[in-house]
């Protein structure tokens, strides 16, 4: 009675993928709004980064006090104030006026000449000038201080001749791989990180613990599919949209925002793809544990999103963090990832100088995916 | 004249090219328990958000509590009372608090809500469980406590959506006798039920079928009409007459 | 061999005063409808939950179709059909997208078994391309039905499958649930309408984690001992106001166009209580014996309980 109405053709696993993959096609598809969010945000940040945000500090007010106006005063105070970065405000008398302007916010710099300027630097060969920074936004003050050390460093350079000795000021790092000090398209490592971070694991998640929300994963439960073929299936369709979104970021950081070519492509795909199998499988922790799409939601924005931004690097080296979080972000991955990518990226490096972080990462996105089949729950809880 | 507490006149809902409610005509007057029936798709959860403020009229017209439903549902909302099987109290609040913090929403002062919750708390026997969260509450009390909270403010009509799905017979009796109990007090009941033996219960029942109403009047008088012993064999043939099925 | 045994089962949930379930057993036979009776909060989804695998009990055993619930689950769940309390299907899949899919899950193809579910699917056809979530409620269950029949399962298991769903289309899905058992399919299935219970097979009745009663309706009519009085009148609301002063009254509740009144045994009979009715004033009241329904049963049985 029983085996006549079995069903005559068994289905094999890998069917049962691929109708897996094309269901959730079509949800993704069918949903303008996650779809919007997929392949919107990544233009979106790109081209807010690009053009609207900056941390770059443009046009700051900065005021003069210098006691003995001569020739290299003058061209100095010219030089800065020429600068886009800064703009002249006035001339002060003394060190409590400069305080007056900070206090009142009229300016962010005080650039102090000490008498016989011109006289030491071109008779003793140096000369030291002050600048007074308001710092009670202290990112700001190093900043500002930074432009005004480098174009001090500038102005140097172009005095020339045997009279003046190059000043023993160093110069920024950051101007190594971007002499003219442009940073729209630094970001791009960083957004990159970011966004295959968030989409990564927040859409997966989502997508998974809705299942559970409407109860059609009770279904799939109850059911001879294997449930590596639910997690596989969840995790394709999303790996292809963060390449996809890779791919989109690339376009435009070329297209767009004048990257500079020469980076290994190729290498630089390949790390994205272990990346994202990284955060696919942080998503599918997450729903393991979690049982509505906004706890998912929550638990992805600010368990994941805030420590990768936090910790990557990205907006706040590490080095200048207290140890206890310098160590922690040895356990985040995007720190790791985001080294890779601007290595390759900006620095145009290849294979041999990210060794290192690959490995590392590689094996915090195996010990995931053991996480994530090891929560993995074949019943309700 | 009877006052009409609600009053539809060839009132008209479409949703793009579709009709939900087409052109009704129905009269509810003031302290008659109205049993509001029909099939899933036919207009009924439309038609009660209408009435409900919720949802304005493409055309025709809609008079609750005096008020238009297309031009003053706000003050519609004030008037009513609404309540459904998934009327959510706060299961982490306790009884005290539900009270209180409903009849605020309802616009209650400072001195009401206290008169209120105390009379309430004493009306329903609830002296021990006042200070209980509603979640350790047999479903009974609950309900009866969700009740008391939708006509707190002392509403013309209070709409029930499908009030007793799910519970135990006797419960579901308990909560008709607090039916009955307002509505002998002068408060309108509009209720959906899908229990026939509940319709029997109400002074006048319509069944809605198709968008339009099929049926109107007392169920004695209904039943007689169509030659049928029951509300439950009236609404079986009405039913399924009926052409629309996807929907 | 019964097609599902349950012995002795409990559960309990985290933080709540009293068990799920506790102390149930009873069997299944192959080929009936097996009714699982009562409100909600009973205890109905969490057994069906135990017996499809997707919970572990406290105590207890359960085996469906000889394989065992905790150890055997895949075997259970490659032959079950379910449907959960929830509409569980596809929103934004077409009928025929969720159909086709189910069927891949549950490794066959809608071609291959489409005989068991053509009857209802016939009438889901001219809507195969209409999404799922823009169905009437009475069309989703239709459709939750073939999903879950699609793999000719041998035993079904249905959790309140016509909650909010109009008396007609529950009559009409009942008359599906009796020509699917005819077939030869097993189904479980739990519901809060008493009056279902007519058109299953056996039933156990359901109350806070217990069964209080099981046999066939007919079974529990007969040995429901009560003996139970319509009254009708004119003034219903007021006649029940006054049954229940009467000191006679056990209980009386209403039943739609009649009250049904239970006697204390010494209260001197139903000649007594009518002429305290007439003595109240209902000239036209009448009270004859009656036939005791499932709803009368139920009562009966809870009414000892301390209630509300």
């Amino acid at each position: 009675m029983a085996t006549d109405r079995r069903a005559l053709p068994h289905v094999s696993g890998v069917k049962m993928f691929r109708a897996f993959v094309l269901k959730e096609a079509k949800h993704v598809l069918r949903d303008r709004r996650s779809l919007f969010i997929l392949l919107g945000l990544p233009v979106v940040m790109m081209l807010l980064f690009g053009f609207a945000l900056s941390n770059e500090v443009k046009n700051s007010n900065f005021v003069v006090l210098d006691r003995a106006p001569d020739a290299s005063t003058v061209g100095l105070a010219d030089r800065i104030a020429e600068s886009s970065y800064f703009t002249y405000s006035g001339r002060v008398d003394s060190e409590a006026e400069i305080a007056s302007w900070f206090r009142r916010g009229d300016a962010r710099l005080a650039v102090m000449f000490p008498p016989n300027f011109d006289h030491d630097l071109r008779h003793l060969g140096h000369a030291q000038i002050r600048l007074i920074a308001d710092a009670s936004d202290p990112n700001t003050a190093s900043t500002v201080t930074n432009y005004a050390t480098a174009i001090v460093a500038q102005y140097q350079t172009e005095l020339g001749g045997s009279h003046v000795r190059p000043g023993a000021i160093a110069v920024e790092t950051r101007m190594l791989y971007n002499p003219q000090l442009k940073s729209s398209y630094m970001f791009v490592p960083g957004v990159m990180t970011l966004i295959l971070m968030l989409l990564g694991a927040m859409m997966t998640s989502v997508s998974i613990v809705r299942e559970k929300e409407r109860g059609t994963m009770e279904v799939l439960l109850v059911s001879p599919m294997n449930p590596l073929i639910l997690i596989l299936g969840k995790a394709v369709p999303y790996l292809v949209l963060c390449l996809i979104d890779v791919l989109i970021i690339l376009a435009l950081s070329y297209g767009l925002l004048d990257l500079p070519t020469g980076a290994n492509l190729p290498l630089l795909l390949a790390e994205s793809l272990l990346f994202i199998v990284a955060t696919l499988s942080l998503g599918l922790v997450i729903s393991n544990v979690v049982q509505q799409q906004q706890t998912a939601m929550f638990v992805s924005l600010v368990g994941l999103l805030m420590p990768s931004l936090v910790f990557s690097g990205f907006m706040f080296p590490i080095e200048n963090m207290p140890l206890p979080l310098q160590v922690i972000s040895h356990v985040v991955p995007t720190r790791w990832f985001y080294q890779i990518a601007s290595n390759i990226m900006i620095k145009h490096l290849g294979f041999a100088a990210i060794v290192k972080p690959t490995l590392i990462l590689a094996g915090m996105t195996l010990g995931l995916i053991a996480i994530a089949w090891r929560t993995f729950k074949q019943r309700l809880s | 004249m009877t006052e009409w507490v609600i009053e539809a006149e060839n009132l008209t809902r479409r949703f793009g090219d579709f009709t939900a409610v087409n052109a009704i005509n129905l009269q509810v007057a003031a302290g008659e328990i109205f049993g509001f029936l029909g099939a899933n798709g036919a207009g009924k959860t439309t038609a009660m958000r209408i009435f409900c403020g919720l949802l304005e009229p493409t055309s025709g017209r809609a008079t609750v509590a005096g008020f238009d439903a297309m031009t003053q549902a706000e003050q519609i909302k004030r008037q009513i009372g609404y309540m459904s099987q998934k009327f959510s109290l706060y299961g982490k609040l306790t009884v005290k608090q539900n009270i209180r913090f409903f009849a605020g929403i309802y616009g209650l002062s400072g001195q009401q809500v206290k008169h209120k919750t105390t009379e309430i708390v004493e009306r329903l026997g609830l002296a021990t469980a006042a200070d209980k969260l509603v979640d350790d509450l047999p479903l009974g009390w609950k309900q009866r406590i969700s009740f008391a909270v939708a006509t707190v403010h002392q509403p013309k009509v209070v709409f029930l959506d499908e009030p007793t799905g799910g519970v135990d017979p006797i419960v579901r009796r308990q909560f008709w006798d607090m039916i009955f109990e307002a509505a002998s007090r002068g408060m309108t009941v509009f209720v959906t039920t899908h229990y026939m033996d509940e319709a029997e219960y109400c002074d006048r029942v319509s069944i809605m079928v198709d968008g339009s109403v099929a049926a109107i009047g007392k169920p004695a008088d209904l039943c007689a009409e169509h030659g049928v012993a029951n509300v439950d064999e009236l609404f079986v043939a009405l039913a399924r007459k009926a052409t629309r099925h996807g929907d | 061999m019964a097609a599902v045994v349950v012995e002795g089962l409990g559960k309990s949930y985290p933080r709540a005063e009293t068990p799920a379930l506790s102390d149930v057993s009873f069997q299944v036979e192959a080929g009936e409808i097996f009714g699982l009776i009562g409100p909600d909060g009973g205890g109905k989804t969490t057994l069906i939950r135990i017996l499809t695998t997707l919970l572990l009990a406290d105590h207890g055993t359960a085996a469906v179709q000889g394989h065992d619930v905790v150890r055997d689950f895949r075997a259970i769940r490659s032959l079950v059909g379910y449907m959960p309390g929830r509409f569980s299907l596809y929103q934004d899949l077409s009928v025929a997208e969720n159909l086709a899919f189910f069927a891949t899950v549950f490794g066959t193809t809608v071609e291959a078994n489409y005989h068991l579910v053509a009857d209802i699917y016939s009438q889901l056809e001219p809507f195969k391309t209409r999404l799922a979530g823009k169905l009437s409620g009475g069309m989703k269950q239709k459709l939750a039905l073939c999903c879950a029949l699609i793999h000719a399962p041998e035993v079904l298991f249905l959790d309140e499958p016509t909650t909010g769903v109009d008396p007609v289309s529950r009559k009409d899905f009942w008359g599906m649930l009796g020509r699917l058992r005819d077939g030869g399919i097993t189904i479980v299935v739990s519901t809060p309408y008493m009056d279902e219970a007519a058109r299953c097979d056996r039933i156990a009745l359901v109350q806070k984690g217990k069964i209080i009663a099981l046999d066939t309706l007919n079974g529990l009519l007969e040995s429901h001992a009560t003996e139970t009085f319509a009254v009708k009148g004119k003034a219903l609301f007021p006649i029940l106001n006054d049954l229940r002063a009467y000191p006679g009254t056990r209980y009386c509740f209403a039943f739609g166009q009649e009250h049904h009144l239970v006697l204390e045994p010494d209260a001197g009979g139903p000649d007594a209580a009518l002429a305290y009715l007439r003595g109240r004033g209902h000239e036209g009241a009448s009270l004859r014996p009656t036939r005791p329904n499932i709803e009368d049963v139920f009562i009966d049985l809870i009414h000892e309980q301390t209630h509300d």
